[in-house]
């Protein structure tokens, strides 16, 4: 969507000139003529609820809109202009609709005034149309405030300045961010941080200038908004408060603005966003009563008995509403007035709750948003470190009000409160937060002890108990013995809860918790600076010179040999005993003794070639599964241990690493060259990124993804890595994400501005992670450990100088890395690698299915 | 009354002890009897039942150190000494393992 598409009617017909329809012919339609002024969602919505109740038998309707385009989603302007959405998708009625439900459309006709007495609309192009009914849907525009320079001399706006309310203004604003650079935003309410925000997606600088003391000054208390405000600014805005804009420099063209303060901020482009104001000119130029809007009453008529008006224009019991739900239940009061479906319908105001996300922000609110009596009772959780602030009011037992922001898990319960009135618990936090969410936060002692705690292993509160009471009484020793949190490890913290509530406090300070590995009493770094200072090169070297006693310890060799390989490199000596069977024979070994076969297929790109040879392969070797895993490549499972090398040849295809703590698969989006959303090269840069990082060891696995846009299809939101174009060349780069069996959103590391950055960038935060995080810490635990702001420092401004230690490092594993199936196919590392280790006789323990 | 142990041991040469790698196990079949053999870096022969008592699992592909085999399965560990299990779980077999003349000697029962 360029300049070239904009004059491009949306959801227009490709050949049409206006319709005309029924209200030509007139006297012969014995129907009533209704007439909407407006067609944006309030006017739209009338015609469409009027028509759900047949009121096309009884009206001829015609729709007069100034802009020559069907209805489309105001709302999601904010998403076009973040290129997250294409102009086509917000289309909610096309000039095709109009005509198919026989409505006739007058688009790119401007309503001057309305003859009450004639009853009869005047239009700017000099028609006029009679009508029976009429409602004025005019809704808002922009408000500009008061600036000197803002106009040319011809009083149009300054070259560079923009509002934001319609689909040109959002084209125009999107052509001017290809070319523009520097950005200052007017208002800091949900319109112009939405701006602000899509505009830095598009590579721009942004800063925002608000009036108010706090952003979002109508929706959050002060608290609430300085939290918002650190959320913005670490996204790398700026934010100006308590200031006006007084002054635009320019006088060609926006280069620059200056604040009340006298300061001067450099800018190209300008957006207003500054509040909006209702479009009441029509109903003033018409004799109808006008306040801050048009007045209506409960029917939502004006003091002309045949005129209603609707949507953000309208006035009724001296509120404006700004948001589209109120506009929903007018446009049902009025379509069951005007068609005599519910002569008695009223509208009574409404409650506003919404639910938004600003600036990638969620924000929900309802009614007040501080307490406004003696009596109130008043409920805050303010985590500024998560950017998180929930509050609620409550007056008289009843939810009066509520605002949370940065986790709006709430905000379902929350809105029924306080639509409906639904009693509220007695302990009132648990309006805030979910106590009861997970067994771990019911409070370990009302647990029963039938109930089970670990579901991978199967094992229940009372066996946890029985543990500690049996004399064992450090976290590891009860999770030894039991195998509690040793499946998935999602209940690790709940059994630990359970051992220390079990054990009454008197837990043992478990020393191998700080361990790398449980049979080496060191911590990571210090192991790392040992192996290195002693040149350790073996897992049994580690243990001759590490051990206690120089014991070797089953459990610690899968991890020595992952962190001996990461320092040496391929100076490393391999010792197949200290390897995880998997590591073994290069296959994910199978609940019964098989094993799976995945090989690589770059950012999941494959070729009719690829996959031709893995059917034959699947048929020659009888696989029993072949599949289609989660990380977009084929499994083939059930092979037997024997088959691997061979298999292997006759695929001729490296291994896609499926079985290893290792980079696993880099998973893409179909990306610019063939999606019509696509803002960059999402594939090629994901097969780099794979081609880059193949089979790299690390403490725990790693999943990678780039995606083309925000929508995210290859899920690289939540990726130990996650790339997101976002347009211009440039790229998100999201660290610490994961959905399995924690689901937790990346953090956004950087936005970098080529695909060689990211690469760069990518390598450097593996390598960190690689060196700092304990054997089986996958990135989502490592990140919020060491710290977001920590990982940026070292990272992005090198505040340890070891950046370049960082490079060298993962250069040097890049350099050892050979294809294991090309390597152990043909020469065995030891003698009957690949024997079978299967049952060789029938044994009735074996589970089959 | 007496008690009389009717048990009959049978020795089997199962194969070389080179056939396992230091460190490793392997699997094979004494006289109809499924066995993993494992030789330990310290030169020390074990030998259990093949398959994991837990669930199957071919403990020959599992790791070891000098008190213990870890199932590759779901990390259940089994004692050398006498076969159970520091998992509190059912323990597994264990047969006597020597070597002759560079053979391997599974005793069953
Ligand atoms: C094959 C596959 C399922 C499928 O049929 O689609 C699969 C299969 C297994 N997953 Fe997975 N995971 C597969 C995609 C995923 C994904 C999806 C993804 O990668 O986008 C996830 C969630 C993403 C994530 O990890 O953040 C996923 C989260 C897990 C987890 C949870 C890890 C965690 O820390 O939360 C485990 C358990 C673990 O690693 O300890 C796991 C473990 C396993 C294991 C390795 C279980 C095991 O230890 O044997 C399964 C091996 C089966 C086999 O022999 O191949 N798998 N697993 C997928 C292989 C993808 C690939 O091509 O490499
Ligand atoms: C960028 C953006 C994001 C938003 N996000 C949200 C959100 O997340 N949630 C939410 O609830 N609300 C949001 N809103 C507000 C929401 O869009 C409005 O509440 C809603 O559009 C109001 O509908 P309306 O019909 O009253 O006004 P409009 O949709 O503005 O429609 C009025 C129409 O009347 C036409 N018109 C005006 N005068 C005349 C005339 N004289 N003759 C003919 N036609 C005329 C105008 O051209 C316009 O098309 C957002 C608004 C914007 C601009
Ligand atoms: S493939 Fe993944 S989700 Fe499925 S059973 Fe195995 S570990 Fe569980
Ligand atoms: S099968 Fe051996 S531990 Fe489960």
């Amino acid at each position: 969507m360029g300049p070239q598409t904009d004059d491009r009617v949306l959801g227009g017909r490709p050949f049409s000139t206006l319709h005309f329809g029924l209200d030509d012919v007139d006297g012969v339609d014995p129907r009533q003529r209704l007439v909407v002024v407006g067609n944006g969602m309030a006017g739209a919505r009338v015609v469409e609820e009027v028509l759900e109740r047949g009121g096309g038998e009884q009206f001829a309707i015609t729709v007069f809109g100034e802009e020559p385009h069907g209805n489309y989603n105001r709302i999601m302007l904010s998403h076009v202009l973040a290129g997250e959405e294409h102009e086509d998708d917000i289309v909610l009625n096309s000039h095709d609709w109009y005509a198919d439900n026989g409505v006739t459309l007058r688009a790119g006709v401007r309503i001057d005034r309305i003859d009450t007495h004639a009853k009869l609309v005047h239009a700017a192009d000099g028609t006029t149309a009679p009508y029976d009914q009429l409602v004025i849907a005019t809704g808002s525009r922009s408000f500009i405030p008061p600036m000197s320079g803002l106009h040319t001399h011809d009083e149009q706006l300054l070259p560079g300045v923009f509002g934001f309310r319609t689909i040109d203004d959002t084209r125009a604003m999107l052509a001017a961010a290809a070319t523009h650079r520097r950005a200052v935003v007017v208002g800091g309410g949900l319109l112009g941080l939405e701006a602000a925000r899509a505009l830095q997606g598009h590579g721009l600088h942004v800063e925002v200038v608000h009036a108010g003391t706090h952003l979002m000054n109508q929706q959050l208390d002060a608290d609430g908004g300085a939290i918002l405000r650190r959320s913005v600014e670490s996204l790398g805005i700026a934010v100006y408060l308590a200031t006006r804009t007084t002054e635009v420099v320019g006088p060609d063209r926006v280069r620059g603005v200056v604040l009340a303060d006298g300061r001067t901020i450099d800018a190209d482009l300008l957006v207003i966003a500054a509040g909006i104001r209702p479009v009441t000119e029509v109903a003033l130029m018409s004799g109808l009563e006008v306040e801050r809007g048009i007045v209506v009453d409960d029917q939502l008529r004006t003091d002309d008995p045949d005129v209603y008006a609707v949507g953000e224009c309208a006035q009724h019991r001296g509120e404006l509403y700004g948001l589209v739900a109120p506009v929903w239940e007018q446009a049902r009061v009025l379509a069951d007035l005007l068609t005599g479906t519910d002569p008695t319908a009223e509208y009574h105001g409404s409650r506003t709750a919404t639910k938004l996300k600003v600036a990638g922000v969620d924000v929900a609110t309802m009614g007040v948003n501080r307490p406004e009596r003696d009596t109130d009772e008043f409920l805050v959780i303010s985590e500024p470190r998560r950017g998180v602030h929930l509050s609620v009011v409550i007056r008289d037992d009843q939810l009066i009000g509520a605002t949370l922001l940065g986790d709006t898990r709430k905000v379902a319960f929350l809105t029924q409160a306080f639509d409906r009135g639904t009693p509220l618990p007695e302990e009132r936090i648990r309006l805030l937060v979910d106590l009861s969410d997970g067994a771990e936060e019911v409070g370990v002692a009302e647990l029963p002890g039938e109930s089970q705690v670990c579901n991978c292993n199967g094992v229940s509160k009372q066996a946890i108990c029985d543990t500690v009471a049996g004399g064992c009484s450090s976290l590891s020793g009860v999770m030894d013995a039991t195998r509690a949190g040793k499946g998935c490890g999602s209940c690790k913290s709940l059994v630990k809860q359970i051992v220390e509530w079990a054990a009454d406090g008197d837990v043992l300070e478990d020393p191998t918790a700080s361990w790398y590995v449980p049979g080496i009493p060191l911590a990571k770094p210090a192991l790392t600076e040992a192996i290195r200072t002693q040149r350790l090169r073996s897992v049994s070297a580690v243990f001759a010179e590490l051990a206690p006693g120089g014991q070797e310890d089953a459990k610690s060799k899968m991890g020595l040999t992952s962190l001996l390989r990461m320092i040496w490199g391929s100076e490393f000596e391999q010792e197949n005993d200290a390897k995880f069977i998997n590591d073994r024979v290069h296959a994910n070994i199978q609940r019964d003794g098989t094993f799976s076969v995945v090989p690589q297929m770059k950012g999941g790109v494959t070729t009719p070639a690829q996959l031709r040879k893995i059917a034959d392969v699947a048929d020659k070797y009888e696989v029993p599964m072949v599949k289609v895993t989660g990380g977009q490549r084929i499994d083939l499972l059930g092979v037997r241990k024997e088959d691997l090398p061979a298999m292997w040849d006759d695929l001729g295809m490296p291994s896609g690493y499926a079985y290893g703590k290792s980079m696993r698969t880099v998973k893409t989006c179909v990306g610019s060259d063939f999606c019509r959303f696509g803002l960059d090269d999402s594939t090629q840069l994901g097969i780099d990124l794979e081609t880059r990082f193949q089979g790299i060891e690390s403490p725990a696995k790693i999943k990678m993804a780039v995606v083309g846009c925000p929508r995210n299809c290859a899920e690289a939101y939540v990726k130990d890595v996650g790339v997101v174009a976002v347009g211009s060349g440039k790229w998100e780069v999201y660290v610490g994400g994961a959905a399995g069996a924690t689901v937790r959103k990346g953090d956004l590391l950087a936005t970098v501005g080529s695909a060689a950055e990211v690469i760069e960038l990518t390598g450097r935060f593996l390598q960190y992670y690689r060196e700092n995080a304990n054997w089986l810490e996958r990135t989502y635990d490592f990140v919020p450990r060491v710290g977001l702001e920590k990982v940026k420092q070292v990272l992005l401004e090198d505040s340890e100088g070891i950046v370049l230690h960082l490079d060298e490092g993962i250069q040097r594993s890049i350099d050892a890395y050979t294809d294991p199936w090309g390597q152990d196919g043909r020469t065995p590392a030891t003698p009957g690698q690949f024997s079978t280790a299967l049952p060789l006789v029938e044994l009735p323990k074996v589970p089959v299915r | 009354m007496s008690l009389t142990a009717t048990s009959t041991t049978a020795a089997h040469v199962v194969g070389r002890v080179e056939d396992v790698p230091l460190g490793e196990g392997r699997a094979f079949v004494a006289g109809g009897t499924p066995v993993a053999v494992f030789r330990l870096r310290d030169g020390s022969l074990h030998a259990t039942q093949a398959a994991c008592p837990h669930a199957g699992g071919p403990l020959a592909d599992g790791q070891t150190d000098v008190n213990v085999l870890v199932c590759p399965l779901h990390l259940y560990t089994y004692r050398w000494t006498d076969g159970s299990s520091p998992s509190g779980v059912t323990g597994v077999r264990v047969y006597p393992v020597h070597e002759r003349d560079g053979a391997l000697v599974v005793e069953v029962c």
